[in-house]
């Protein structure tokens, strides 16, 4: 009676009544004992806060998931539409003990704090691995860990694609709230496009929700209105927002996944998420019975994350500019946070001489817009 | 004025563009939540009918090519719902409202359901005519770049208006509306009007919803209406039951909603959340004011109040 | 007055009906319904974890299901739940803040009756914009629920965020010492026990008080209410208030036993399905117990049916809206069948 496949049942009406009895049993006995059939394949479980064809962050995991799913000592369950309440407590419940999980990725950010805590408080032998990097030695359990990418840096390198084509000198960036995460993708998009050009300026829109499609249609519609002839987002999915930019005539920058073929003549390049890299390694680590390191952080150069692919309309000097970048990223050499950096109120927040290197702590606090953002957090 | 930012003039021509953009659904929605509510039936399931023709319009441009062959086929799906309503709220014991909320539930959790393989899709979109392309500003251009519904939303007001005033059908509506006895007296079948007319009100919903998946935002998911079906019911009963303050007001809704966004773009940013509300926030304020102490509203169905 | 053979028949008939319509819906996705019915058992009911999955998401429902029933029983369609639940969790975490350091009981109380009273008059403003200014209590009890969440919001990404939480707004935390735990060694928290004494705390003051008599008068024709000298403004007041007041003690608990703080988790749709188990339980505050179980089960079988049949999780809401037309059908039952009243006809 294996609680791993419980897809097909292939019995008959009678020993269908005598699996409910026996499971029954069975279930009763282990709230934290793990499931008693030998092991071959490492199962992790995978939820999602929003569906998992959303062309954006929650796809990306998806598709990360899906990379898994291919290798055969491998198994992977998912659930999408996955609430940030008590109800994600008890999916990852669910998970653990109906398909016997060892390894959990609750993958939104409003996950961690009480949820994923309180879990790893009761299943001690279960790993949670959570997407944001909160994990503190200190403070937190050691069956939890942390992993996350930097993807300001691809949001770096569409900045400077950005930077070369804009002709109004105007970029869009439509966002969900003012979170340190977003902030800092707005001002490395920024920090790109005025260091090929310091005239240039950002203007932000925040909508004030994850996923509100028609906010963002609205936001999309109004920036171009003002003038804004290259468009990126930080929302849970990009889709409205680049196709907004396509039905308009001007160009977009990607987030999250590649989403080129929403928008065949605008689309520049983007940012996305290369989950399948993370995922194996942790899953390859399973295997091999290795101590799972509890924070994994990567940027391009640990292919975590990747640029897309360069669209049909970006210039010969666009993308000499922003691959030159892209290697410097890759052998460390550069540096995006070096002063002297002023905010857009005029306050100085790196004076000069000061560097932050991409690992550190200090930037993901991040509260202030750089110089050249048009808008208030 | 080319690609130039023209500052606070501008956020007035976004919020025009805006209201007629964001009004469009709601032009729909009510005109048929009017419909049915004259005939003396209220129907709170018109949300799910919005959804459910957003999912079916969409679902039907991707599989056939045709955005208009979505909007029809979103049309049929309204009705179905409408007829489902109309046969369930035909009883007395029956309570309209509750059976409403139902249907809202029910179509809206079919939605999403069947319309899970066409969220990641691109289906081909409806056209739209641009009426400002003699302007050089692409503000303008944009503001008045407007979908062909739009105009059958505008004309159909009118048109709803002359029925229901001038023509037996209408008249026939609007006493099953007014006074069930009275039509006893004369003879109507009032089940058969008010079906016929939640039915209507049902299509229209449905095509509101279509223009949300088939043009602005141009795209199905889950989160794509924000409550639009129910407030437009609540946009009847400040429209005083009459189609052509409906289409006003819709427009006045789209503005408001089309407020927040415009504003931040030229750089006034606080509150966004306030803003967001403020759609909200004024229909609750013009039901206050309008409505009256004595119970009977200014031109609401006698029918409506039992 | 209530037929209780009646009342019984018909339900139990409708949910047969109802289940068998949810079956042919899973054979129309391509899965066998038993397989499917059996998933929904085991993740539901099948063990003692799925129970206490099933009671967790249970409690608020019965809450939450109150701040309709109650109305209902006056003639009010109120669907104001989910605002309620958000405004009496977030007065009740400013006030669990401000006395943080008093002690978990005084912190408790009084974060149990903040929740109680902001949410009761919430409601209650619903109430008394219907009776004195005719607003149609549906549709503004729906607007202040957007209107809420739109405070909520603003508030908790404003001046109340703890910076601590940047990238998940919330406000400060009440403190793990003043939260309110769970039953015994269970995953289930007390607010279970407070859902089930409301539940029927209030059907006994909806059938053995006189107030609920009186409610039953207002609710059953309110000219007749009036002529009989019942202050009426007061009951419709007091019916929105105790509905209102249920539903803010369901927004406590989501931050005195769940989430320690007030974030955006509040707006989490108890309210919705709330007004579902309120008409399926027929407004009867006690009926409100066994069907917000039923609901709660539903749902929490919805993450195993993903898992074990590839179902999207929209399945769960097809099962409810099946459920749900079909008990409202029904009502047309009520009163067909002469033979269930047999025995009260007179025997001469």
């Amino acid at each position: 009676m294996s609680k791993n496949n419980p897809t097909k049942l292939p019995m008959n009406r009678r020993d269908f009544i005598q699996t409910c009895a026996v499971t029954g049993l069975g279930l009763a006995g282990g709230l934290s004992s793990l499931p008693v059939s030998a092991k071959p394949k490492v199962t992790m479980g995978f939820i999602y806060v929003g569906p998992r064809d959303d062309y954006g962050y929650n796809q990306a995991h998806f598709q990360g998931k899906t990379a898994l799913a291919k290798l055969d000592w491998a198994k992977a369950v998912d659930e999408e539409n996955v609430p940030e309440t008590i109800e994600v407590q008890k999916a990852m419940e669910s998970m653990i003990n109906l398909d016997g999980t060892q390894v959990l990725f609750p993958t939104s950010f409003g996950y961690f704090d009480p949820h994923i805590l309180a879990m790893a408080k009761r299943y001690p032998k279960v790993t949670f691995l959570h997407c944001g990097g909160l994990w503190d030695e200190s403070k937190h359990p050691k069956n939890v860990g942390s992993y996350f990418g930097y993807i300001d840096e691809p949001v770096y390198v569409s900045g400077i694609v950005a930077g070369h084509m804009s002709k109004s000198k105007k970029l869009g960036f439509i966002a969900a709230m003012p979170i340190p995460q977003v902030l800092r993708n707005i001002n490395n998009f920024t920090l790109a496009a005025r260091s090929v050009d310091p005239n240039i300026t950002t203007t932000v829109v925040f909508t004030g929700s994850w996923s509100n499609p028609v906010k963002e249609a609205e936001a999309a519609n109004s920036l171009i209105d003002q003038g804004i002839d290259v468009l990126t987002c930080h929302v849970d999915s990009p889709k409205v927002i680049v196709e907004s930019a396509e039905k308009r005539g001007i160009f977009s920058c990607g987030y999250h996944t590649n989403v080129a073929a929403l928008a065949p003549k605008g689309f520049l390049t983007g940012a996305e998420w290369n989950w399948s890299t993370v995922y194996t390694q942790y899953a390859e680590m399973i295997r091999d019975g290795k101590p799972i390191p509890n924070l994994v952080r990567g940027g391009l150069k640990e292919n975590v994350v990747k640029v897309s692919p360069y669209g049909s309309a970006v210039t010969p000097a666009a993308k000499a500019a922003a691959d030159a970048v892209i290697q410097s990223f890759m052998d460390g050499s550069m540096v995006v946070y070096k002063g002297p950096i002023k905010d857009n109120k005029g306050r100085e927040v790196i004076p000069k001489g000061t560097e932050y290197a991409q690992t550190d702590i200090w930037l993901e606090s991040m509260d202030w817009l750089v110089e050249g953002v048009i808008g208030t957090t | 004025m080319s690609g130039q930012d023209i500052g606070l003039w501008s956020v007035l021509i976004a919020v025009l563009g805006g209201a007629i953009r964001v009004g469009t659904p709601f032009i729909f929605v009510s005109l048929g939540e009017c419909l049915t509510e004259k005939s003396g039936r209220i129907n709170l399931g018109l949300e799910g009918n919005l959804v459910m023709g957003a999912m079916v319009g969409y679902a039907t441009s991707y599989l056939s090519g045709s955005p208009w062959l979505g909007v029809l086929a979103a049309a049929g799906s309204g009705c179905c719902l409408g007829l489902l309503h109309a046969l369930l709220c035909q009883h007395k014991r029956v309570n309209d409202i509750a059976v409403g909320i139902a249907m809202m539930l029910f179509a809206s959790g079919l939605a999403f359901f069947y319309g899970k393989p066409f969220i990641q899709p691109s289906a081909p979109r409806l056209p739209s005519i641009g009426f400002g392309n003699w302007s050089d500003s692409p503000v303008v251009r944009a503001a008045l770049d407007i979908n062909a519904l739009f105009f059958i939303g505008v004309i159909l007001a009118p048109v709803m208006a002359w029925f229901l005033m001038r023509t037996r059908w209408g008249n026939s509506v609007r006493v099953v509306g007014e006074s069930s006895d009275a039509a006893l007296a004369m003879g109507i079948s009032i089940h058969r009007v008010r079906l016929l007319s939640t039915v209507a009100g049902g299509a229209f919903a449905g095509i509101g919803g279509a223009y949300l998946s088939l043009y602005y935002p141009g795209s199905w998911s889950e989160g794509l209406s924000s409550g639009q079906g129910l407030m437009a019911v609540a946009l009847v009963i400040f429209a005083r039951w009459n189609p052509i303050y409906c289409l006003y007001a819709s427009l006045l809704f789209g503005a408001a909603a089309a407020l927040g966004p415009a504003l931040q773009s030229v750089g006034i940013h606080s509150g966004y959340y306030l803003f967001n509300a403020a759609p909200y926030i004024l229909t609750l304020a013009i039901m206050i004011i309008s409505s009256d102490r004595k119970g009977t509203l200014g031109g609401m169905p006698g029918e409506l109040s039992k | 007055m209530l037929n209780l053979r009646e009342t019984w028949l018909i339900s139990l008939g409708a949910l047969t009906v109802a289940f068998m319509l949810v079956g042919i819906f899973f054979a129309s996705t391509g899965n066998s319904p038993f397989e499917v019915f059996y998933t929904l058992y085991r993740g539901a009911f099948g063990s003692w974890f799925s129970w206490q999955n099933t009671l967790v998401r249970a409690a608020p429902l019965m809450l939450t299901a109150l701040c309709t029933v109650l109305p209902a029983r006056v003639g009010l369609i109120v669907i104001g739940g989910e605002g309620a639940v958000v405004v009496g969790g977030l007065c009740s975490t400013l006030v669990g803040l401000a006395l943080r350091d008093m002690g978990p009981f005084t912190v408790i109380t009084a974060m149990v009756l903040t929740g109680a009273l902001t949410g009761g008059l919430w409601i209650a403003a619903v109430g008394a914009l219907q009776y004195f200014r005719n607003v149609n209590e549906t549709i503004s009890s729906l607007l202040l629920n957007y209107i809420a969440i739109a405070i909520l919001n603003f508030l908790v990404i404003g001046i109340l965020k703890d910076p601590a939480t940047l990238n998940n707004p919330s406000t400060h935390a009440i403190g793990e010492a003043n939260m309110i735990g769970n039953i015994g060694a269970s995953t289930i928290h007390w607010g279970l026990v407070y859902g089930v004494v409301a539940c029927v705390g209030l059907w006994v003051i909806c059938r053995h008080s006189v107030f609920g008599f009186a409610a039953d008068v207002v609710g059953g024709n309110i000219r007749a209410a009036r002529l009989a000298g019942l202050p009426v403004v007061k009951i419709l007041l007091w019916c929105c208030f105790l509905g209102g007041a249920a539903a803010g003690l369901a927004g406590t608990l989501e931050v005195a036993a769940v989430h320690g703080r007030a974030n955006n988790g509040l707006n989490a749709g108890y309210g919705y399905a709330g007004i579902l188990v309120a008409f399926l339980a027929r407004h009867n505050p006690l009926a409100v117990i066994p069907y917000a179980i039923l609901l709660g089960g539903i749902q929490a079988s919805g993450g195993l049916m993903q898992r074990a049949h590839n179902l999207p999780d929209a399945t769960v809401y097809v099962i409810q809206g099946i459920i749900f037309m079909v008990i409202l059908t029904s009502e047309l039952f009520y009163g067909k069948f002469r033979w269930l009243h047999a025995t009260r006809e007179a025997k001469s």
